[in-house]
């Protein structure tokens, strides 16, 4: 299994258990398929699509990334988990506005070490990117920026690939054409996809379906 | 008038010594001074010029004058020299001060300015020959060493004067020979008078110039110590009668007997010394003058020459409010005879 | 719904009382060291009012001759035109052990008299004793008190209405003691004046008039110079202190164009928000105005001692009193925050007001735009730096010097931006790793939001370099000069004209050779002029610190047929060797040298000894300085003052003589040090509080990384290389700049302000402290954001990402 979740419950500061924003949630990925995870706005889905990114610390249960339970691991120990192990893909794209669109791509499997420069140039003609290199985020459109943000985590070639919302801040035509060419790239690359979505369409074309109500997994 | 202020109470202990307004101080005892002598017999012209052994000493004249506009005037022009310690010396180490008040009054003005003056660096003096009495650019000028003839200019603020004066009759020396006696305790002063000036000119006031002519009296003094301790001021007379006869006589106040005295000169020019007590002055009407009550009309009678007259001032606000105050202006005479004079009243505070 | 929409938008700060924080200790320290500079200057010259007030001379006007002194018969003479003047002779006399200024008046004539004669009075004294032998001297309490310590021979009369360190005397006494008997130095033309005299320009050719207004101001003219340099160096805290405000100003519009948005929507006219955003401003303003006068006054109250040495080191000008709380710099500094406060807001207020009611929130110029915007300004830099250049040659002065800096420091921070930039761009080039590469990129990235901070320290560290440079060279040049100038072993003052004589005696037995330094007072057109007369010793013409001369120098100033000048007198009056000098009226010299004479503000002339008292017989012989060949330097001193009684004040060695110099120097220059250290200390605070105004900026970029895969404590790390980097940078610019900087002021503002120009050194050690200063404010500046960035919660970094932001 690239991702397995125990029984993961959370609370924020000044969330009792019974408002707790997941509630023992469990669930299992493994190398190459995919999970859609829906739900209401609350539901917990962003917490749980973080938790299982390393990015947060959960409660009580057990979360296990490409075998290694994250439960116990230093600050530098999860962080090397991202760098190498981890992508993300998510609704604001997040690139960093100081890199071109080369060096944004290169940046996270540079970080990790991974960078493979093959890999990276078929990423980008995949992606219709490659006349795009050298400009800078602000310079691209939207859909250019989510498929600069979709090129950046493949480069890294990760376990497992996490989206939250990945075609949200697109008009319908752009989210369509985003969600093929990832769906492409991550069955070709053999990567687990986790992706949070509220739009059943979209839920659709993953593998398998998860619903989250009041923290607990339907 | 910032430098008046100043002055006023460096000079008014200088005062003191140079008017009988009480010898407070500094004026009690003249270290080293000369004293008048009866047997001083005056030399002229040297006796025109400076006696800086003496403590205290004036060139002091008025004049009567009558404008084109037949308006009356007078003016006073007065050259102090006072001695801190008796000589001289060279500049600034010189312990003479000069001091000059000039004045123009006529019925409802009265304009006055003063001069300081350092000794012993040119800025004010007096030689005499050629005769020249002078402080910064007031001058009495003669041009031989005779004061027969004489020019006289001063200026203030608001006014300013250019006179000629010429002298038709001789010098007088008052008292004896010039000594003239001040107390019944024998205090003295060397005293003579030129009061035969014929004088014309301008003066300029504030309204314009005048152009004028008169008679001028000139009164020449020193001494070290001229009042007695007790004598608080004097009311001093200088009359010119129609007729050409002259009367000078003085009060001197005192807390216990007034001391008068004086001198008839009559029409040719004839001096008589007046016996002690024979003058005789008495106020009439007192004006209110800067605060003070003043006597501006007085009975002025000489029972001796048969004199018994009403001396009126024109202006009875001829106040010279300058370092030290006091009264001076022109007069006019009614009664058994009439005429013109100056009359100066001190120690009135 | 004024108040409802004004408590809405004062809401802000509530949830951002960091942000509210920094803008008032910005404008407070900008008010503060503005006001601080203010107050003391308004303090000084209240003070030489207060002293030409105490002379009675405020509002009298002058005649002083255009060389040498008035007779007094000349005086004399204008008197019996019918001008009313009061004659003043100055002069410096000895008594004892100390040197005291004497101001000879006639009591009769000058403005002061009412008041002298109260004093006088109050001692139950006769104001007329004071014009007879021997004498009476009124002063000051203070001055009194060394008077009467000094000599027994002169009665001393205390009075407040003398300024300290004047003794004043009737000038039967003040001619006496200066032996001057015949001269005046200049007269006062009284206020009352008889009409239709004739014009003083007829009568006194050769005296000139000197109006009240400027003849009251001798001091103030020297120590001008002086002040325009505080106002200066105030006028760059302030600066400093505005690039402070404009970034947090600007932050705390942007953060609330939602709500403005969200107000203008619900009905509220965008005039009365601009309105609410400036009346706040102002309140701001002035809360922050008050606190910075409330701290200007202290920090004023701490260097004003230090000023006051320093006036009276270079000047001798006279500073007494307290710090006081005037109007003048109150409501200065009161106006200077409120028009900065608007001035640092302006841009930000037209973005607002030119806000369209719906819009996406606009992003931010990065890339392109901020190039454009860098590359405009280096072209205004570039300008800027032009038209300083070119004001500087064009025009002579002291504003023209300060212009020029002005135009240069200007123009300098215009040009940082791109400067930096490029810098960074080639950092980034020069990168190999990934982490290294996103670090430059990212500090390039924060270049806009830091470069105004950056200016600031740009602007602090040229400052530091070029006065540090300045005085550093000042003093290597002073010690120098001090080496050559003080070449005597020895340095006597006896207590009269005759003690001197048997010392001189005394000496020659003792087969040493003793230099009488005698020298006469006087004036050339109308500023003091000192001549000296010296006595011929090879010692002069080795040592002697000649700037420009003839060949033969010595030879023709040993014979008496040529003058030599000081630097200041002969800068002052364009005079080289060879031109004729009018020392005195009568009395014409052929200038051989010109020699360097720091520390003196005044004109000074030297001429062989026989040819000076020949036109001065009478000056003073008491200043010795002896060359002595043995090394019993303490044994001579010794038996010098067994034989004579000299008081040990009066008998110095070189050494302590060269130590008493320098001491006054370092003195002289410890107000310049504090402001430095004030102006880096705000720049560095500038820098910290535009990393704070970034903070919020910060996140959504760096959440990214961290989710990449970078620790928080990296993170930090990089908050503070990149920190570093950036002063680096600016350090590296500031050391041309300060040199430039440095330069103008030894060679144009000195010239200017001294009448001097001095040798520029190089201190590279100040340099690489200065640097590591820079560095060492950047850490401290970027320790607060960095720490907390370490311990952040990865829910704020998570923030970021979620969707319902």
């Amino acid at each position: 299994m690239v991702l397995t979740i125990r029984n993961v419950t959370k609370c924020y500061p000044g969330q009792t258990e019974e408002t707790a924003v997941l509630r023992g949630v469990s669930l299992d990925l493994a190398a190459g398929s995919s999970l859609a995870l829906t739900g209401e706005s609350g539901s917990g889905k962003s917490t749980l699509l973080h938790l299982a990114g390393a990015l947060d610390q959960f409660d009580s249960g057990e979360i296990e990334i490409a075998g290694t339970r994250l439960s116990g691991l230093s600050d530098s120990q999860r962080a090397a988990l991202r760098r190498n192990d981890v992508s993300l893909v998510f609704q604001q794209f997040n690139l960093i506005p100081s890199l071109d669109t080369g060096k944004n791509i290169a940046l996270h499997a540079r970080l990790g070490g991974t960078w493979d420069e093959g890999w990276g140039m078929r990423l980008t003609d995949r992606l219709g990117l490659s006349g795009l290199l050298e400009r800078y985020p602000e310079q691209l459109s939207g859909g250019q920026q989510q498929r600069v943000a979709i090129a950046r985590a493949l480069a890294v070639r990760p376990r497992l690939l996490l989206a939250d919302e990945p075609t949200g801040n697109l008009d319908e035509a752009a989210s369509a054409a985003v969600m093929e060419l990832m769906l492409d790239l991550v069955r070709e690359s053999g990567t687990a996809l986790f992706l949070v979505t509220h739009s059943a369409a979209i839920a659709q074309l993953l593998d398998r379906r998860l619903h989250l109500h009041h923290g607990m997994a339907k | 008038m910032n430098a008046r202020i100043a002055l006023s109470a460096l000079i008014c202990v200088w005062a003191t010594s140079a008017l009988p307004q009480g010898y407070a101080g500094l004026g009690t005892v003249a270290e080293g001074f000369a004293f008048p002598q009866q047997e001083t017999r005056l030399e002229f012209p040297l006796d025109h010029g400076p006696h800086p052994d003496f403590r205290i000493e004036w060139w002091y004249l008025t004049a009567n004058l009558m404008g084109e506009d037949g308006a009356d005037y007078g003016i006073q022009w007065t050259l102090f020299r006072s001695a801190l310690a008796p000589g001289e010396a060279e500049s600034w180490q010189s312990p003479q001060i000069w001091m000059a008040h000039a004045a123009v009054t006529s019925e409802d003005q009265h304009l006055f300015a003063e001069r300081i003056a350092r000794g012993g660096v040119g800025q004010a003096g007096v030689q005499s020959m050629p005769f020249e009495a002078w402080i910064d650019n007031w001058v009495m000028r003669s041009s031989d060493e005779t004061i027969e003839k004489i020019s006289l200019s001063a200026d203030g603020r608001n006014f300013s004067y250019d006179l000629a004066l010429s002298a038709d009759g001789p010098l007088i020396l008052h008292g004896d020979h010039g000594y003239s006696v001040k107390s019944a305790s024998g205090q003295a002063s060397h005293y003579y008078s030129q009061p035969h000036y014929q004088v014309s000119g301008t003066i300029e006031l504030p309204d314009g110039p005048v152009k004028i002519t008169g008679h001028g009296w000139l009164d020449r003094e020193w001494s070290s110590q001229p009042l007695a301790e007790d004598q608080s001021g004097w009311d001093w007379f200088s009359l010119s009668f129609g007729n050409g006869e002259k009367l000078m006589g003085f009060v001197l106040r005192s807390e216990t007997r007034d001391f008068t005295s004086g001198t008839w000169i009559s029409a040719d020019g004839t001096a008589e010394p007046l016996t002690p007590g024979s003058f005789q002055a008495t106020p009439l009407k007192t004006s209110h003058v800067k605060g003070r009550e003043i006597p501006t009309r007085w009975q002025v009678s000489l029972p001796a020459k048969r004199v018994s007259v009403e001396v009126q001032a024109l202006n009875p606000q001829s106040w010279m409010g300058a370092s030290f105050s006091y009264w001076e202006g022109p007069v006019t005479v009614t009664g058994s005879h009439s005429g013109k004079g100056y009359l100066e009243m001190t120690g009135y505070e | 719904m004024t108040a409802a929409a004004f408590l809405a938008i004062l809401s802000h700060w509530r949830r951002h009382p960091l942000q509210l924080a920094t803008l008032i200790a910005g404008l407070a320290l900008a008010a503060g060291l503005w006001s601080a500079v203010q107050a003391i200057n308004a303090e000084a010259r209240a003070s030489y009012a207060r002293a030409a007030e105490q002379l009675g001379t405020a509002g009298v006007a002058r005649l002083i001759p255009e060389s040498g002194t008035i007779s007094v018969a000349r005086y004399a003479s204008l008197r019996r035109s019918g001008w009313q003047l009061a004659p003043v002779l100055e002069g410096v006399i000895r008594f004892e052990r100390q040197n005291f200024d004497i101001m000879g008046v006639d009591l009769l004539q000058h403005p002061l008299a009412p008041a002298l004669t109260k004093a006088a009075e109050a001692e139950a004294v006769s104001p007329l004793e004071a014009l007879l032998p021997p004498g009476r001297i009124f002063a000051h309490p203070e001055t009194a008190v060394h008077l009467a310590a000094s000599q027994n021979v002169h009665p001393v009369t205390e009075t407040e209405a003398l300024p300290p360190g004047v003794a004043l005397a009737d000038l039967s006494l003040a001619s006496r003691l200066l032996r001057r008997p015949d001269s005046l130095s200049y007269l006062l033309v009284l206020p009352d004046q008889a009409q239709g005299l004739k014009p003083l320009s007829d009568l006194a050719p050769g005296l000139t008039l000197v109006p009240a207004s400027t003849a009251a101001s001798e001091t103030a003219r020297l120590t001008d110079s002086f002040h325009l340099n505080l106002t200066a160096f105030g006028l760059l805290s302030f600066a400093v202190g505005l690039f402070i405000v404009q970034g947090t100003i600007a932050l705390s519009l942007e953060q609330r164009r939602g709500m403005i948005r969200t107000l203008r929507s619900l009905g509220v006219p965008m005039r009365l928000v601009s309105g609410l955003i400036a009346a706040e401003l102002a309140f701001l303003a002035l809360a922050a105005g008050i606190a910075g006068l409330a701290g200007g006054y202290l920090v004023a109250a701490v260097l004003l001692p230090g000023v006051n040495a320093t006036l009276a080191g270079l000047y001798g000008a006279p500073v007494d009193g307290s710090l006081s709380l005037r109007p003048g710099w109150v409501l200065s500094g009161l106006a200077m925050t409120l028009g900065g406060t608007f001035l640092a807001g302006a841009q930000s207020l037209f973005a607002l007001w030119r806000m369209p009611l719906l819009a996406a929130p606009a992003t931010h110029a990065r890339g392109q735009n901020a190039r454009r915007s860098h590359l405009a300004g280096a072209v205004c830099g570039v300008a800027s730096i032009a038209g300083g250049v070119l004001i500087l040659t064009m025009f002579q002065g002291l504003i023209s010097g300060f212009a020029f800096l002005g135009a240069l420091m200007l123009g300098a921070a215009l040009l940082l931006p791109l400067l930096i930039s490029t810098g960074l761009s080639l950092g980034a080039r020069l990168a190999k790793r990934p982490f290294a590469e996103w670090l430059w990129a990212d500090t390039r990235a924060q270049l806009p939001g830091m470069s105004l901070a950056l200016m600031a320290l740009l602007l602090a560290l040229a400052a530091n370099i070029g006065v540090g440079t300045m005085v550093s060279s000042f003093r290597l040049t002073f010690t120098g000069w001090l080496d050559q100038r003080l070449f005597a072993e020895v340095y006597v003052t006896t207590a009269s004209d005759v003690q001197g004589t048997e010392l001189a005696r005394w000496l020659d037995a003792q087969g040493i050779k003793a230099l009488s330094r005698r020298y006469h007072d006087t004036r050339f057109k109308g500023a003091p002029l000192r001549i000296y007369g010296f006595e011929d010793d090879t010692a002069y013409r080795s040592n002697w610190p000649l700037l420009d001369a003839l060949p033969d120098v010595w030879d023709q100033a040993v014979s008496g047929q040529a003058v030599l000048v000081n630097e200041q007198l002969a800068r002052r009056h364009g005079l080289a060797p060879g031109d004729r000098f009018e020392l005195e009226p009568g009395w014409q010299l052929p200038i051989a040298g010109v020699y360097s004479d720091y520390g003196n503000p005044h004109g000074q002339a030297m001429v062989s000894m026989p040819s000076l008292l020949e036109h001065a017989p009478d000056i003073p012989n008491r200043q010795f300085g002896l060359r002595v060949a043995s090394h019993d330097i303490s044994g001579l001193i010794n038996s010098i003052r067994e034989e004579f009684d000299i008081p040990r004040k009066n008998i110095t060695d070189q050494a302590t003589a060269k130590a008493r110099s320098l001491a006054v120097f370092d003195r002289t220059f410890v107000i310049t040090a504090a402001l430095n250290l004030l102006t880096l200390g705000v720049a560095g605070f500038a820098l910290l509080t535009s990393l704070l105004t970034l903070w919020n900026q910060r996140l959504p970029q760096l959440a990214p990384v961290w989710a990449m895969g970078l620790t928080r404590r990296q993170l930090a790390s990089a908050e503070i290389l990149r920190s570093l980097i950036l002063a680096a940078f600016t350090a590296v610019l500031a050391l041309p700049l300060g040199l430039v900087l440095a330069w103008a002021l030894l060679s144009v503002i000195n010239v200017e302000a001294f009448g001097w120009k001095l040798p520029m050194y190089l201190f590279p050690l100040d340099w690489l402290r200065l640097f590591l200063l820079a560095l060492l404010a950047a850490v401290i500046a970027a320790a607060l954001p960095a720490r907390r960035l370490s311990r952040i919660d990865p829910a704020e970094l998570l923030r970021v990402f979620t969707n319902e932001r």
